[in-house]
């Protein structure tokens, strides 16, 4: 087979696993699980297979019209370089991770039959985006991503969290995807193409109409759909899904398309030196407000969803930075230990039958119970923190260096200030990674008090899917960043001397900061008994899980946070911290600035409607109906009052009459 | 008061239209005999005492018999006086007295449509007048001479110029005889025919056979659900009907016994 | 003698009756003020043909012919009139005319209207007369 036709196979395997998983759900339920996990480990193979054969060498092209569509065409297009072929074996490892590890944790739950398939077909659309040499392909893509986001986060739609958290994430990242379609048909205006190779074409060679426009709009849809700032805020809530989703959405597929996206169509983006600004302030800030927030969280998945937000930042910011290699290295990496870090969070959650590191950090022996997720956690906490050796380190490395080397005007494809922006963001926020992920780690292994309730081990899909994630979390970095450059644009990914002992330095310190100030602070933790666990503890691990979610609100009073004075982010962060328990309240902001507004002006359309325009209507009927019962009040019966009105009108024009022929 | 107030602009009115003559005796009289008529009609419409409303209508009507003898209609006079004086008013006593009219004060012997009449009755009043007034303020009739309605000159011109429609006037009295019997006398004709009457609001009360003599009492099981509080004013205790089981079930005979009543 | 006079007079007897006729509920009233309306217009055909009988050489005495045809068919109205009254009366329970508005909108028949008390006073009275007899 070509290299082309088991390209094209990769994303379509999981696409027909899907909707023979949807038809046979009911009628065949044997079917289910071979039919959801085999097509997605038949497409990792492929995609290990493309990419070997692809090999960092010149891109692969193919594109076939189908139907003749008028100025602009669009094609099935395939174009896999690089970036593509490694991000697609991401893809696949991840999918298939999850689908594994969803057969043990979604073993007891009644719709198994169509979440595997949303999964699949979640993970054919991802792998739709990543091959895709079209942009009106790719857009298909990514609107199933959508789509399918929405169902899967309202997986436990029996809980009002879950419902709210499914709407809200489909809501926002349309709200980014409405400009981002307009961008598109910018774009193809400005270049005539929609595929990504002219296009890339005409932007090296003719430049853009409105590269600023252009940028500005996709970059709306980025942020919508990797969560950036100001659009992150589905990503948290979204956290009400069942964690295998968490860890697709958050490691793999969703937010990576954004990251992928620009990564693909960086020239677009550099073409506006306005647009790298922008890019770089966004990832600023969403760095270090995520950073901020995940400290303060108490729901042990909200804080990977912050440190998700915040990852996903020094991606953007490597890319404002005009430096996709880091960007893509970073997302290979950050998707293997982030995966690892939602799956092992799920065992734990259904260890603890609790997803609060509040009640986490009263159970002794938590890591007892689950030695596998312990030291498969605690590897990927290591990478997420940065520490060297791990894979962490290398990947944002490469995004600090290619920041310090922009911020020092050593290139002129983005400008100073972007580099500047990124650079120091990506410091602060280093410590702030490594604080928020030893206060994970501290609260969720090492607490004290009664033991944590023992269901026996873990199943061993979900157990063995974290080894296999384990092993390039602890390896991939200080392998890949040799070898990568080769993939990618040639560019040299390996850390330099002075970011590194920066970035290390600061991840350093925020970790023993946090380890001292737990220290100072775990002493309270016996004084004020506090934390719920799930009712029903020995059921299956989604059963738990929909419980903990849905007990969160009503067991600590909020959402995000709980009132646990044991906390060591509370003397941290000091008066910062129930701001940042609440996402800085932006979604109060947000709901100032433009729900509370819709609603006034559906209630204000309503009134017009029901009081203004149905008035017109009413008045059309009543006015009609009152003149016939005027009209029918003269039909009294009463003779003598019939002869009244006709002697009357007599009267009358005779007098008329008179006074006509009298020529008065 | 509005009646009055309209009755004395009337009278301004032909006062004035005759102001610039001095009135003759004749016109003296028929100004006061019609004063007289005018207020007995007046007085016929108003007055809340049924009977006394017959009673000044047969003034009113003699007053203009006396008002045709001014006129020199003599035979016009005598007619109006056997006719109407002696029979028409007759016969609506006799109605009043078969309705069960009540005797003395009825309260409510005028609709609530009488300001409407009112306001009909005298813009027409007002229209009329003005009307005639106007028209006819220079003319005089020539009361001297032969009389214009001597019963000779009548006679001739009946019997002369008008036989025809006398005698098609004959039959069409002849008519309205044999309708008056036929429907009064329907009592008799209901037993072997079907109602000429009967409506669909009675049609579910059932047929007693005495009963159709008073078809009154048929109506009474259809309407079971009226209140039985106060009985009419116009309908006295002591006012009763002749009973059901021995009336020979014809309206002539109910006639005489109310008339004998 | 002028002419306004019983032109007048019989303008005003006629509106008199007019009156009567549109204002009286009993329908044996109305009847009264059928027949003043009738005798205004008597008063007129008489005085206008004492009025043309002088003026003009040839007469017909009209006037005069038509006023002794309307008192035979006035005679002939209030016979019929009459019947019919007391038809009504008999099939009603009353000979007030506003009582009668089967051709009202709206209203059932007027024999259950509820306001109607006359037939509730003869239907007592009936049932009265009922155990009486019996």
């Amino acid at each position: 087979m070509t290299t082309t036709t088991l390209a094209a196979l990769v994303p379509v395997l999981p696409f027909l696993g899907a909707n023979a998983g949807l038809l046979l759900g009911r009628t065949a339920p044997g079917f289910v699980r071979p039919l959801a996990v085999l097509p997605t480990l038949t497409s990792l193979v492929l995609a290990v297979l493309v990419a070997v054969r692809q090999g960092g060498d010149a891109a692969v092209d193919a594109a076939t019209e189908l139907t003749p569509t008028g100025s602009v065409p669009i094609e099935l297009a395939l174009h896999i370089d690089g970036f593509a072929a490694l991000v697609a074996v991401l893809v696949g490892v991840v999918a298939s991770c999850v689908q594994i590890y969803s057969v043990g944790y979604l073993r007891d739950d009644p719709r198994y039959p169509s979440y595997a398939a949303l999964v699949s077909l979640f993970t054919s659309a991802m792998l739709l985006v990543v091959y895709s040499g079209d942009l009106i392909v790719l857009l298909v893509g990514w609107e199933v991503m959508g789509i399918c986001s929405y169902f899967l986060v309202g997986h436990y739609w029996e809980t009002p969290e879950a419902r709210a958290a499914s709407i809200k994430a489909f809501l926002v990242t349309k709200l980014g995807d409405v400009p981002f379609l307009i961008g598109l048909f910018a774009l193809a205006g400005d270049t005539g193409s929609f595929e990504i190779t002219k296009i890339l074409d005409a932007v090296a060679h003719d430049g853009l109409d409105h590269p600023t426009l252009i940028a500005l709009l996709l970059l709306a849809g980025v942020a919508g759909k990797s969560a950036q700032f100001p659009l992150h805020t589905w990503l948290p809530d979204a956290m009400a899904g069942p964690t295998p989703v968490s860890a697709l959405i958050h490691a793999a597929t969703m937010v990576a398309a954004g990251v992928y996206f620009i990564a693909r169509l960086l020239p677009v983006f550099a073409a506006s030196a306005a647009a790298m600004v922008v890019l770089a302030a966004m990832a600023a800030i969403t760095m270090a407000g995520s950073g901020l927030a995940a400290l303060a969280q108490d729901d042990i998945k909200r804080v990977l969803a912050y440190s998700t937000i915040g990852q996903l930042g020094y991606m953007t910011g490597a890319l404002a930075v005009a430096d996709r290699g880091a960007a893509v290295f970073h997302l290979l990496s950050h998707g293997a230990f982030k995966a690892l870090l939602f799956l092992a969070a799920g065992v734990i959650i259904h260890a603890a039958g609790t997803n609060s590191l509040a009640a986490m950090s009263r159970m002794g022996h938590l890591r007892d119970r689950v030695p596998d997720a312990y030291w498969t956690m605690t590897v990927a906490l290591l990478a997420l923190a940065a520490i060297p050796p791990f894979s962490g380190f290398f990947s944002k490395e490469s995004v600090l260096g290619a920041a310090e080397h922009v911020s020092t005007g050593h290139t002129e494809h983005a400008p100073a200030a972007a580099g500047w922006l990124v650079l120091l963001a990506g410091l602060l926020t280093a410590l702030l990674t490594a604080a928020y992920a030893a206060r994970l780690w501290l609260l969720a292994f090492r607490g004290r008090g009664a033991d944590a309730p023992d269901h026996g081990r873990q199943p061993l899909t979900m157990t063995v899917v974290l080894w296999v994630l384990a092993v390039p979390s602890l390896a991939m970095g200080g392998l890949a960043y040799r070898l990568l450059p080769d993939w990618f644009d040639g560019r040299d990914l390996a850390p330099t001397l002075t970011t590194s002992v920066l970035g290390t330095g600061l991840a350093l310190i925020g970790g023993i900061v946090t380890y001292a100030a737990w220290r100072h602070t775990t002493a309270h933790a016996a004084r004020v008994p506090l934390g719920a666990v799930a009712a029903h503890p020995e059921g299956g691990a989604s059963l738990v899980e929909a419980e903990a979610v849905a007990g969160h609100e009503p067991a600590y009073g909020d959402i995000a946070g709980a009132a646990d004075p044991a906390d060591p982010s509370r003397l941290l962060l000091g008066p910062l911290h129930h701001p940042a328990a609440a996402g800085f309240h932006l979604d109060a902001v947000y709901r100032v600035l433009f729900v509370r507004p819709v609603q006034a002006a559906a209630s204000l359309v309503q009134f017009l409607d029901r009081e203004v325009v149905d008035t017109y209507v009413r008045a059309a009927g009543t006015l009609p109906r009152w003149l016939g019962t005027a009209v029918r009040r003269a039909q009294t019966g009463n003779v003598q009052t019939y002869v009244s009105a006709l002697l009357a009108g007599t009267v009358v024009l005779a007098v008329a009459a008179v006074l006509v022929a009298s020529g008065a | 008061m509005t009646r009055l107030a309209a009755t004395a602009h009337a009278m301004t009115q032909s006062a004035e239209s005759h102001g610039f003559l001095s009135p003759t005796g004749v016109e003296i009289a028929f100004l006061l005999v019609g004063l007289l008529t005018f207020g007995a009609a007046l007085v016929t419409v108003t007055t809340r005492q049924l009977v006394h409303a017959a009673l000044w209508l047969v003034v009113a009507l003699g007053g203009l018999a006396v008002e045709y003898l001014l006129l020199t209609a003599e035979f016009i006079a005598w007619v109006q006086v056997l006719i109407y004086v002696g029979s028409v008013v007759v016969l609506l006593l006799f109605g009043l007295m078969l309705t069960k009219a009540p005797i003395g004060r009825s309260p409510d012997a005028d609709s609530g449509n009488r300001w409407a009449a009112l306001t009909v009755a005298v813009a027409a009043a007002a229209a009329l007048v003005w009307v005639v007034v106007d028209a006819f303020r220079t003319t005089w009739i020539d009361l001297d001479g032969p009389a214009a309605g001597s019963t000779e000159v009548t006679g001739a011109s009946l019997f002369q110029n008008w036989v025809l429609p006398f005698e098609a006037l004959s039959v069409l009295l002849l008519a309205a005889l044999v309708g008056a019997i036929v429907l009064s006398r329907k009592a008799k004709a209901e037993s072997s025919s079907p109602p000429v009457n009967s409506r669909a609001g009675s049609g579910g009360s059932p047929s007693v056979p005495d009963s159709r003599n008073h078809p009154i009492e048929g109506t009474r099981p259809a309407a079971p659900a009226e209140s039985r509080t106060a009985a009419h004013p116009e309908e006295p205790a002591d006012h009763q009907k002749p009973d059901p089981a021995h009336d020979p079930a014809d309206a002539g005979t109910t006639t005489e016994q109310e008339g004998a009543r | 003698m002028h002419l306004a006079y019983p032109a007048v007079l019989s303008a005003l007897l006629f509106c008199t009756g007019v009156y009567g006729v549109l204002a009286r509920r009993n329908a044996i009233l109305v009847l009264m003020s059928v027949e003043l309306m009738l005798n205004a217009v008597n008063l007129n055909l008489v005085a206008f043909d004492v009025w043309l009988s002088r003026t003009a050489e040839e007469t017909l005495h009209s006037g005069q012919a038509l006023t002794l045809f309307t008192v035979a068919i006035a005679a002939a109205e209030i016979g019929i009139g009459l019947a019919i009254v007391l038809a009504v009366y008999r099939n009603r329970g009353t000979s007030h005319i506003d009582k009668l508005r089967d051709t009202a909108e709206g209203h059932g028949p007027d024999d259950t209207d509820p306001s109607l008390p006359d037939s509730d006073a003869l239907a007592a009275e009936q049932a009265e007369k009922a155990e009486a007899s019996t």
